[in-house]
């Protein structure tokens, strides 16, 4: 559409700003991005997203809007091509309960087992671990969640495994294993081969670098 | 006794908010459906199988297919029984701002009216202006996205806003008389006029709990020390 301008405000490691970015590109739309600087939030920001004061925040046409899942179902609905949500109604439930379980239930629980010491640490990886292997309830005779081709879920939540993965090396605490989850983990790396996926990944060491300083401060603030 | 494919079922508690969303918004649809009431203390083979992830209520059964989380029954039923009232307007910017709304609901406000119940002295103090920052918060935000002086906000009929935020139009005044606070009130002039235009919705009436029933309910939650 001409004169249909989209802007992206992000974080290059910032996981729900890269569900944006996977969305925008799988619908071919042209943007532009404005990285923020997190520890000194622009009046831009504030302005566009007081509620939460977060990234990401899509401007379209001069409006904000805030929350990526939001953000999702908001591209979704205004550029038809390549559609993300499947067509029928109990499938778009699905999508949207599996998209939403990932952020309520198994990314407090990832990292409550990577930032907690000792036994409450066991404990947190078990519930995390039973969390994810809950996933493959998704993956049921599918490649990916959106069946054949990648759709809502697997752009709301395929950052989480590489996320895992990245700590799962400075931890040292493996999370998702090929054994116990093989269809997660098959999923997970037919996932990241999609060059269009790759593409907007942030760069691993970088990515590594910067997640061993934000470790730091969540086991620095949480008890011993 | 088997239930027909086609029927629609809501297994649900008398007690929760999110059960009674669902029950409104079949009722403002019109869609016949049966409701089967949940001891959440000892639930249900049926509960446990249709919910097995988070094994709670409300689940809508439907063509024997459960659907969970109270806002992603009431976008389902939406689409499904796509015939006016429609729970969301058409418009993909302001359906956002419906969600994001009632998602804000659900992730700061519910879960604040807990500690407020809870909680004594200066810690409830806090929790109480805590709530009312955020009361606030959804007052400013509101005013923004909705500008026009409706009833609703979905017009004159009500929407998925209107649901979620008014069953607790009910609540409310339970949970004021049992805190002894004031979380809505004048003070929050374009909430409390449209809480209160909701408490008349004959449906609402016909589905929220009774207010003596919310009171016992509320007062069996709190820890029995007296008040500091």
């Amino acid at each position: 559409m001409d004169g249909d301008s989209v802007k992206l405000i992000g974080f290059w490691a910032s996981p729900p700003v890269l569900r944006v970015k996977w969305a925008l590109a799988l619908k071919g739309i042209e943007y532009q991005y404005v990285e923020e600087d997190l520890s000194n939030k622009s009046d831009m920001l504030l302005n566009y997203n007081p509620v939460y004061k977060k990234v990401p925040v899509l401007v379209h046409q001069g409006k904000p809007l805030a929350e990526s899942l939001l953000i999702l179902e908001y591209i979704d609905e205004t550029w038809k091509q390549n559609p993300l949500l499947p067509h029928s109604p109990y499938e778009r439930a699905h999508a949207r309960f599996w998209s939403k379980f990932v952020d309520d239930k198994c990314v407090p629980t990832v990292i409550a087992a990577f930032s907690k010491g000792g036994e409450e640490q066991q404990k947190a990886a078990e519930e995390a671990r039973e969390n994810l292997k809950m996933l493959e309830v998704g993956l049921e005779g599918k490649r990916f969640f959106g069946g054949d081709k990648i759709g809502f879920v697997d752009i709301a939540i395929g950052w989480l495994p590489y996320w895992i993965g990245i700590v799962e090396e400075i931890v040292g605490m493996n999370l998702i294993d090929a054994d116990s989850m093989p269809k997660l983990n098959s999923w997970f790396h037919a996932f990241l081969d999609i060059p269009i996926i790759k593409e907007c990944m942030p760069p691993h060491d970088k990515l590594l670098n910067h997640t061993k300083a934000f470790l730091q401060v969540l086991t620095s603030s949480s008890s011993p | 006794m088997e239930d027909k494919p086609s029927e629609v079922v809501l297994f649900g508690s008398w007690y929760s908010p999110y059960t009674s969303r669902v029950a409104l918004a079949l009722k403002l649809k019109g869609i016949p459906f049966k409701y089967v009431e949940e001891n959440l203390s000892n639930k249900s083979e049926l509960l446990l199988k249709y919910n097995p992830t988070h094994k709670k209520v409300p689940v809508l059964l439907h063509n024997g297919m459960p659907i969970c989380e109270s806002l992603i029954i009431l976008e389902y039923i939406d689409e499904v029984w796509n015939h006016a009232p429609k729970l969301l307007p058409e418009d993909p910017y302001q359906r956002a701002r419906v969600r994001f709304w009632a998602n804000y609901t659900d992730q700061k406000i519910m879960p604040a009216s807990y500690p407020i119940l809870l909680l004594k002295g200066e810690e409830k103090q806090k929790a109480i202006e805590d709530m009312e920052e955020m009361q606030r918060v959804l007052e400013e935000g509101i005013k923004q996205d909705f500008p026009e002086q409706f009833s609703f906000f979905n017009g004159n009929t009500m929407g998925l806003l209107d649901i979620v935020m008014g069953v607790n139009s009910y609540n409310y005044k339970a949970f004021h008389e049992v805190t002894n606070s004031e979380i809505i009130g004048p003070k929050n002039p374009k909430i409390f006029m449209w809480v209160n235009a909701m408490k008349e919705h004959p449906l609402m009436k016909d589905t929220l709990p009774p207010h003596d029933k919310v009171v016992a309910m509320l007062k069996s939650m709190i820890a029995p020390t007296p008040d500091v």
